[in-house]
């Protein structure tokens, strides 16, 4: 059988507790309890996600290697997930500045993270790796669901009150920048492909456009210019921001290493 | 059926039910299925201080559980593991959900949503003192599963068969899920004390600060409880808060023993004659200044509901807005 | 607190089917804004823990009930029919299960 390279595992990984940590922050404080209790629901399929991902890598890592090794005591440079998912769920601020969280950032990046990994887990569901495959199959239908989720919200927000218009197209214009890290494959996307267990990440991207052409169609919302900045958290280069989430995420485990909780 | 709405058809018989005039008929028809221990349904007669009764314990009750929300919330990004992160992010998701089915139940009662939010937010209406408290540790996580979600059971246990059948309903549902909080609790606590000797620290320094809370959580003695002899009479309250005090109490000593953390209350020990366990003083004038508002987190717990409720009208008011909005194409298009 | 909360979002009831084969039973009510929402936030609430495979939310103001004062000429008519159920009639024994 095929194996996809850890680091590739770990990138999807990173992704999925980043992003779940994130929409977590939500839960008690949501806009309505109808919807805290959904967002909670996104949370949860994305910390089980990250779960078996750290599992499957610490298993093929072997030694004292465990999933709360990968996701407690490695370094914000060593985390591999996109920026898009570390940014705080408020619009563009520096780290350490105090913001109210905006629920059309979170549902934006929810929106645009989650059109690309309907993709890529239907993508991978097929892949040469078996393990990998059945964790992709079992992802693509909780995907499809956050999908469902947020662009639900997104059409809403974009054609529902002024307020709620401009607050989507500014977590738009905030966010879209992003996703170019997307398409430009990292050396490790690259080993997985030439492995046979992954696809070019730039062969998702006309469906991932043709998702969001509908979807921001319906919002009558507009998909803003982008150039210059590629950011490059797959690198391990980070926003100001991940530190932060991680400092916070991994204080109490890092507080007390080689306890079992 | 958890609503108001689904009243009788007739109008001038909704008003009647509405209104009710001092009908002792009625009056006597409802008392004689409260004493075979049968059901009121929402569309039924009952008495306006029956209906309120029902209205300020449920409501209470449910905003219990959306406050509760936050103590344990906090813990939530410092989970130390992804196992335990995940039960926790599921549990407090859970006590939202208990929320919105006692919000529903209450809803059949003719109050709205809005309404008992409202009272919740001016202060207006109570909730559990215990969530007052601050969580210091991750070990509180626990006790507040194995302590707190033990002591709600006690009391809930009996509300599933309250005479309201909406309660009863949801309170079979809360329960259901509820059961196993208080087994997570545990397990998580068992596991830190076969830890290091820090997490056995901080179980027993938990343990040591919720006590007394949670025994005060079964509210005043039965002497000095205004509301309970009504609620017991109307079948809204089964057992009396003494009881279900003691009933506590000798369930928890043996969890504790097998735990091996020290309850703290020098005066705790078994009392054969009884047969059950003596216990020392509450301090029920710490108690009460909780409840009236002034115990350390209550400002700090309203205020985040409110916050949260303000921040998300607007996006309770793009839903509202777009759905219009697609009623209206959808009757231009029928047209 | 000037804001209202959820005046305009309508409430709706309920129904999961538990199984397939079995009916669609109501399991309680929710606040959302359409039809569609209240099917998302339906599956979110009311079966976190696999409890359906099929759910039903109805407006609950389109629900018409019938009136409790009217029990007694609704349902009590049906006591007396007895010979609608089976125990009614007695079958020699060596027949065997009819």
């Amino acid at each position: 059988m095929s194996k996809a390279p850890v680091d590739y595992l770990l990138q999807l990984a990173d992704n999925a507790v980043v992003l779940g940590q994130r929409n977590a922050e939500w839960c008690g404080h949501g806009p309505i309890l109808e919807e805290d209790i959904a967002l909670a629901n996104v949370s949860l399929d994305l910390i089980g996600q990250a779960r078996l991902l750290y599992q499957l890598a610490a298993a093929r890592i072997g030694g004292d290697a465990t999933e709360d090794k990968l996701a407690y005591f490695r370094d914000p440079a060593e985390f591999r997930n996109y920026t898009l998912v570390e940014l705080p769920n408020h619009g563009a601020l520096v780290g350490y500045a105090a913001a109210d969280m905006d629920y059309a950032t979170t549902i934006v990046r929810n929106f645009l993270y989650s059109a690309l990994m309907a993709l890529q887990w239907e993508a991978l569901a097929n892949s040469a790796d078996e393990e990998l495959a059945a964790i992709a199959a079992k992802s693509l239908k909780e995907t499809r669901y956050h999908l469902h989720h947020a662009a639900d919200w997104v059409v809403r927000f974009g054609d529902g009150t002024e307020e709620s218009h401009r607050r989507a197209q500014a977590a738009l214009d905030h966010l879209y920048r992003y996703t170019e890290e997307f398409w430009t494959p990292s050396a490790t996307e690259d080993a997985a492909v030439a492995a046979g267990v992954a696809v070019d990440v730039r062969s998702l991207r006309a469906g991932w456009d043709a998702l969001l052409a509908e979807t921001l169609a319906d919002a009558t919302l507009v998909r803003p210019e982008v150039r210059g900045y590629v950011p490059e958290g797959k690198h391990g280069l980070h926003s100001e921001h991940l530190s932060y989430l991680l400092g916070e995420m991994q204080s109490l485990a890092r507080a007390h290493p080689g306890a079992t909780w | 059926m958890y609503t108001q709405a689904m009243d009788i058809p007739d109008e001038s018989g909704k008003k009647l039910a509405a209104v009710p005039p001092a009908h002792s008929e009625q009056e006597a028809a409802f008392e004689a299925r409260i004493d075979a221990d049968g059901r009121i349904e929402p569309q039924d007669w009952m008495p306006e201080a029956y209906r309120k009764t029902l209205v300020r314990q449920i409501s209470q009750h449910a905003h219990s559980e959306i406050i509760g929300m936050l103590p344990e919330g906090n813990w939530i990004s410092r989970a130390p593991s992804l196992k335990r992160k995940a039960i926790l992010i599921a549990k407090v998701q859970d006590e939202g959900g208990h929320g919105l089915y006692l919000y529903s139940a209450a809803e059949t009662l003719g109050t709205s949503r809005d309404e008992m939010l409202e009272g919740l937010h001016s202060g207006k209406a109570k909730y559990s003192s215990i969530f007052n408290y601050p969580t210091l540790s991750w070990a509180d996580v626990g006790v507040i599963g194995w302590l707190v979600d033990g002591a709600a059971i006690m009391n809930q246990v009996p509300l599933c068969r309250c005479s309201y059948g909406p309660y009863s309903r949801a309170m079979i549902r809360v329960c259901k899920e509820e059961s196993f909080h208080q087994r997570q609790g545990y397990e998580a606590l068992l596991v830190m004390m076969k830890g290091t000797e820090e997490q056995k620290a901080m179980v027993q320094d938990a343990v040591n600060r919720w006590w007394w809370k949670c025994l005060a959580m079964f509210g005043p003695p039965d002497a000095d409880s205004p509301h309970s002899a009504q609620g017991m009479r109307w079948g809204i309250k089964r057992v009396s808060n003494d009881e279900l005090r003691q009933k506590f109490i000798d369930a928890t000593v043996v969890q504790a023993r097998v735990l091996g953390v020290t309850l703290p209350d020098p005066d705790l020990k078994w009392n054969e004659a009884r047969g059950h366990h003596d216990y020392g003083q509450i301090d029920w004038q710490e108690f009460w200044n909780t409840v009236e508002g002034n115990g350390p987190c209550n400002k700090e717990r309203l205020s985040t509901r409110v916050k949260a409720h303000e921040d998300g009208q607007w996006v309770r008011d793009a839903a509202q807005a777009y759905a219009s909005k697609q009623k209206e194409r959808a009757s231009k298009e029928a047209a | 607190m000037n804001t209202p909360a959820l005046k305009d979002w309508p409430l709706w009831e309920v129904f999961v089917r538990s199984k397939q084969g079995l009916e669609h039973k109501h399991c309680g009510s929710l606040h959302a804004a359409d039809a569609a929402q209240a099917l998302h936030m339906a599956r979110d609430v009311y079966t976190r823990r696999q409890e359906g495979v099929s759910i039903w939310v109805v407006p609950s103001s389109q629900i018409t009930a019938s009136n409790p004062d009217d029990k007694g000429e609704l349902f009590d008519p049906a006591s007396d029919k007895i010979y609608r159920h089976p125990t009614f009639y007695e079958i020699p024994d060596e027949v065997g299960h009819m």
